[in-house]
């Protein structure tokens, strides 16, 4: 498992680097691998810019039928999220995008786990399986 | 952070994207492109993204702005080379680039440029 702080601007680049490096080593098509880098890109950011920074780990799962996967959690102790399903809406923003982030990065993944608190933080776990 | 280089032909900026986008890369390239525009009068902008290997919402709203920048300088961006896995997850993210076109090559985005022969 690789663990990536996510601090600054360029550790958004960092994480996508990580999730491209287990997903190509997952043997995913190349469609899958840009679908869970892009998700993994956009959820880094949120926890940039929404969460206040926070982590990123990185592994490599596999299904009980030896399916392979990457799981990727983020975690951050930001604010949290008042009303998670209006934040998975298509459209909803803060102000600052298209509101595409959270709800974009949900259709690009096989699976997507949101646990937020307000004032507590916000964790978003995501795999997406090789086929 | 790496700055994308523009490159200047007749009337035409050429930007080839060479390096992995970091927020403040693209949002750099979007000021430098506003100065070159208005230094040079070019009528065209084509950005090569043939070797960028994901493009999230963030990088494609900030295409698009800028293809909309663009147009107040009088010029018409077109975006081409995308690789087919960025088309695809772009569409199911839910994205559309408005503001900029698009062709699959740099040839034939001179082309509908009216720039090339």
């Amino acid at each position: 498992m690789d663990e990536v702080p996510i601090k600054a601007s360029n550790d958004v680049v960092h994480v996508r680097q990580k999730v491209r490096v287990a997903a190509a080593g997952t043997g995913m098509s190349l469609v899958d691998q840009t679908k869970i880098v892009t998700a993994a890109s956009e959820l880094a950011r949120n926890t940039l810019v929404h969460g206040g920074g926070g982590m990123a780990r990185v592994e490599v799962v596999s299904a009980g039928s030896g399916r392979a996967g990457v799981r990727v959690a983020f975690s951050d102790h930001g604010p949290g999220i008042a009303d998670p399903g209006l934040a998975l809406t298509d459209g909803w923003t803060t102000g600052n995008g298209m509101g595409l982030g959270l709800s974009g990065a949900r259709r690009l993944v096989d699976e997507f786990d949101l646990a937020t608190e307000p004032g507590e933080g916000t964790s978003v776990v995501v795999i997406k399986w090789s086929r | 952070m790496d700055r994308v280089p523009i490159l200047k032909i007749g009337q035409t900026l050429l930007v080839p994207i060479q390096v992995e986008l970091e927020d403040q890369s693209v949002l750099q390239l979007r000021e430098d492109l506003a100065d070159e525009i208005v230094a040079t009068g070019a009528k065209g902008v084509i950005i090569d993204i043939s070797a960028v290997e994901i493009v999230d919402s963030f990088i494609g709203r900030t295409l698009s702005t800028i293809g909309s920048m663009s147009r107040l300088f009088d010029a018409d961006t077109v975006l081409v080379g995308m690789r087919p896995a960025v088309a695809i997850t772009l569409v199911e993210l839910g994205l559309s680039l408005e503001g900029v076109r698009t062709a699959l090559n740099a040839e034939q985005g001179l082309r509908l440029l009216g720039a090339g022969s």
